[in-house]
């Protein structure tokens, strides 16, 4: 398992012998790992940016319903539903996933694991290019006739399957073109990061020495490969019945609409965990840092991070309690899913153990870290109503249930993201970001973040459901309290868009005016801060040979409160 | 338990909400614990007070009891969450009452609700029967049946009031039942995705007493649904293919 394996010849067609790459080498076909990761980051979070504009805008029609939202105009049903399913979509499959996933286990996993790029280059290459294309596609949907698609991102049949109901004949398909071929971009990743972690780890790095955004990466992977399956195969029927007119979900000509439900979450809730693990992993490394302490019980951590993942396969049809399944089987999913809070708990407290003793210094990247606890224990906590069959009947499709999963989806896709990319910034750019800004940043978008979400846990449990054009229509909705939340909520988005121009102008700036850092800025154990900062190509100079675990801060008779994991035991 | 915020308005609101509270209560307790040793250590273990950590791997008995012991109180807290919310769940949805007053027949359309009354006759199915659009008249304190379909694609059926919610599915009849408790007139929105309108599909629900409602039957005898292409006799013919 130790053996070294370099990464394959996809080198040798361009580099060897002159080491100046042209710019298109070096940037647009590259296969080097750290470029692919910043490829997938910056496209990632271009379409993050996509997400949240199209947030403004439904935001603004459900606040202020019938008013021109300035910038972009009148909201009819047709442009919210639009912008509600593909603010879902994108948010999900093109920021959520390439950034936790595709942008940091691209750049993170060979460095971390001491090796020189990952084992399969130019498979690496073809995913980021099959991703970029879906992406492309995704937005060409909306300036095709009728223009996109509308029926919410878990594009239910018989509405999604048949254009006479959705009204959007080419949206309709094209958005599901789209998504699966953002899932084959992600399969042959996963493919890579998954050998890569098992064939090129440095010689001597051991199961237990694996830095946990690794491995969590790397089980995520593993799950989205195992759940996606099934869901391929129905994005095909649902294609078919979608351009050739084929049943498979059509009731009218013995298909079952039910089916879909179930295949989209079988993968769906698996999906969940896919996101949730590696803002975890991004927790874990910045947590011990700026702790300077070990992970409180690493095995535990790996261990009901994989149990969840077992579980996270059995739990699906609670998105379907009242879908029309059998009444009975609510019970047993009631079950599974009240029991995936055993694990998740656990992991929760083993993190909060961390700070146990610890020497904590609240820098930018803790901040977020720390948030990120903070926050998700609250979407935690609210996911037990909606498991609870008896709860769920009212809750089903309201706010509240939104509320509950930007709970997660915020903590883990934005304040995790954030917590990573102020840490590893120094690493990929050889500059540190503005530390006072970063602050600004931190409370500008976690105050504001829950002003957003707060509020429509009420509005939710006052009774708003989701993917409603204009609560005035509904005489018990327009209550004086309701709609004063749902304007709160929307002036809390407004801010914490206008908070986030500060991360960028910071981000942008300091990529080249920074100040310079050093290779290892903040004294950190794991291999990635043993290459120059950023690394060349290539990564290190010699490779690195492991000698222990990854979270050996503050150990007792020790020179220095850190101790590399490359760093040889003094002989005694 | 919501009734401040929503009221009670169906025989079970309040054993829903019940269970809400109940989770509220036990949840509520963890999480506030939970966020309050974070801040607490957050607090206590800055570089400023504590400039030296400690090194535990967090495996020995001494350290990891704080996990493991509130790993069973958890798994406690799930079992009393689940007996409630399972009794909650088969008593709304699993069971029908012994007793039923009346029978009705609600059709999801894209974008209204079809809801056929019985009539005169008190007997769902036969000529007198009322049908309208996005207007159901019941009785205050009688148990209803219906049987729920969709001529199209999938909507769900939702009184908050009630805390009632049940898909509706093309090609299936899917049956439920409700007890209004409070006359009034409430909101029936449609709470799936079901397409353009979908944003401002609602019917209302009127609770209605015997007096009332004998008036409304009156004024009412004869009426039929108003949605074109699809009347009862063809809304009619799709039940029962399951
Ligand atoms: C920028 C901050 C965000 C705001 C203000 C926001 C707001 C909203 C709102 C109000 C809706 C519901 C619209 C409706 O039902 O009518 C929604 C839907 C959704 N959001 Fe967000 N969101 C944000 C970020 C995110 C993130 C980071 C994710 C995931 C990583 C996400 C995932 C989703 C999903 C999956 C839906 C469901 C779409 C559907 O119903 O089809 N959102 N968002
Ligand atoms: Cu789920
Ligand atoms: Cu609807």
């Amino acid at each position: 398992m130790t053996t070294h394996v370099a990464a394959d010849h996809a080198h040798s067609e361009g580099d060897h012998g002159h080491h100046e790459l042209s710019f298109i080498q070096k940037y647009v076909f590259s296969t080097d790992h750290k470029v692919i990761g910043l490829q997938y980051f910056m496209t990632g979070v271009l379409m993050g940016v996509l997400g949240a504009l199209a947030s403004y805008v439904f935001r603004m029609q459900m606040a202020f319903p019938g008013h021109a939202v300035p910038g972009f105009g009148l909201v009819t049903p047709q442009i919210y539903n639009q912008m509600v399913t593909n603010h879902g979509t994108i948010m999900i499959f093109w920021f959520a996933m390439p950034v936790l996933i595709a942008a940091f286990g691209n750049y993170l996993i060979p460095l971390m694991i001491g090796c020189d790029d990952m084992v399969f280059p130019r498979l690496n290459r073809l995913s980021y290019q099959i991703f970029l294309f879906s992406a492309l596609l995704l937005i060409a949907s909306f300036f095709v006739p009728n223009g996109g698609f509308g029926g919410a991102w878990t594009s239910y049949p018989p509405l999604a399957s048949n254009p006479i109901y959705n009204q959007t004949p080419y949206g309709a398909p094209m958005w599901l073109a789209a998504v699966a071929l953002e899932f084959v971009a992600f399969l042959l990743g996963g493919i890579n990061f998954i050998t890569t972690l098992m064939n090129a780890r440095a010689p001597g790095m051991k199961m237990y020495d694996i830095p946990m955004v690794v491995w969590m990466i790397v089980i995520a992977s593993i799950l989205f490969m195992a759940s996606v399956g099934p869901l391929v195969a129905g994005a095909a029927m649902l294609f078919l019945d979608q351009t050739l007119g084929t049943g498979f979900f059509d009731p009218a000509r013995g298909g079952d609409p039910l089916l879909w439900e179930h295949l989209f979450w079988f993968f769906g809730h698996p999906e969940v965990y896919v996101v949730l693990l590696p803002a975890m992993g991004i927790v874990a490394e910045v947590l011990t840092v700026f702790a300077r302490k070990k992970l409180f019980a690493y095995r535990t951590v790996l261990w009901t991070a994989v149990a969840t993942g077992v579980l996270s396969f059995f739990v699906w049809a609670h998105h379907q309690f009242v879908a029309g399944i059998d009444p009975r089987m609510a019970n047993i999913f009631t079950v599974t899913t009240l029991l995936i809070s055993v694990p998740i708990t656990e992991m929760s407290f083993v993190y909060i153990g961390t700070l146990y003793g610890a020497s904590i210094q609240l820098s930018t990247p803790m901040l977020f870290a720390i948030a990120f606890i903070v926050e998700f224990l609250i979407g935690g906590v609210t996911g037990i109503f909606l498991g609870a069959s008896g709860a769920d009947i009212y809750f089903h499709d309201t706010y509240f249930v939104l509320a509950h999963f930007h709970y997660t989806f915020v903590p883990i896709a934005v304040i995790a993201v954030f917590a990573g990319v102020y840490y590893w910034f120094p690493k990929m750019f050889g500059r540190y970001m503005n530390d006072t800004w970063g602050r600004v940043h931190f409370w500008g978008t976690a105050i504001p973040f829950n002003g957003i979400f707060l509020p429509l846990f009420y509005t939710g449990m006052a009774g708003d459901h989701r993917r409603t054009f204009n609560h005035l229509n509904f005489p018990d909705l327009a209550r004086g309290d309701l709609n004063f939340l749902r304007e709160l909520s929307t002036v809390s988005l407004l801010v914490m868009l206008a908070f986030q121009v500060i991360f960028f102008v910071n981000f942008f700036y300091s990529m080249f005016r920074g100040k310079k850092a050093p290779a290892n800025p903040w004294n950190a154990n794991t291999f990635e801060w043993v290459a120059a900062s950023p690394p060349p190509h290539g990564n290190f100079v010699t490779l690195p040979h492991c000698y222990r675990g990854p979270y050996e801060y503050s150990v007792p008779g020790h020179s220095s409160d850190f101790w590399p994991q490359n760093e040889p035991a003094p002989k005694t | 338990m919501l009734n401040w915020i929503i009221l009670e308005a169906s025989s079970y609101a309040a054993q829903i909400d019940n269970v809400i509270l109940i989770i509220a209560l036990l949840g509520g307790f963890w999480l506030f614990a939970a966020e309050f040793v974070l801040f607490y250590f957050v607090a206590k273990y800055r570089r400023s007070r504590s400039p030296k950590a400690l090194h535990i791997t967090g495996y020995d008995h001494e350290h990891n009891k704080w996990i493991h012991w509130s790993h069973y109180a958890v798994i406690a807290c799930d079992i009393v969450i689940l007996v409630f919310a399972a009794r909650a769940w088969y008593h709304v949805k699993q069971s029908v009452p012994e007793h039923v007053d009346e029978e009705i027949r609600i059709v999801g359309h894209q974008w209204a609700w079809e809801f056929v009354h019985p009539g005169p006759d008190g007997k769902l199915g036969t000529p007198d029967d009322i049908d309208l659009v996005d207007e159901l008249h019941v009785i205050i304190n009688k148990t209803y049946k219906f049987h729920l379909e969709s001529a199209d694609v999938l909507h769900s059926f939702s009184i908050p009031r009630f805390r009632l919610k049940q898909d509706a599915v093309p090609g299936r009849e899917i049956d439920g039942w409700f007890t209004p408790t409070v006359a009034g007139t409430f909101d029936v929105p449609c709470s799936q995705m079901c397409g353009l309108g979908h944003g401002i599909m609602g019917g209302r629900i009127f609770v209605e007493t015997e007096d009332e409602h004998r008036k409304w039957l009156d004024s009412a005898t004869g009426k039929t649904a108003a949605i074109p292409g699809h009347s009862t006799g063809k809304l009619a013919s799709t039940q029962g293919r399951n």
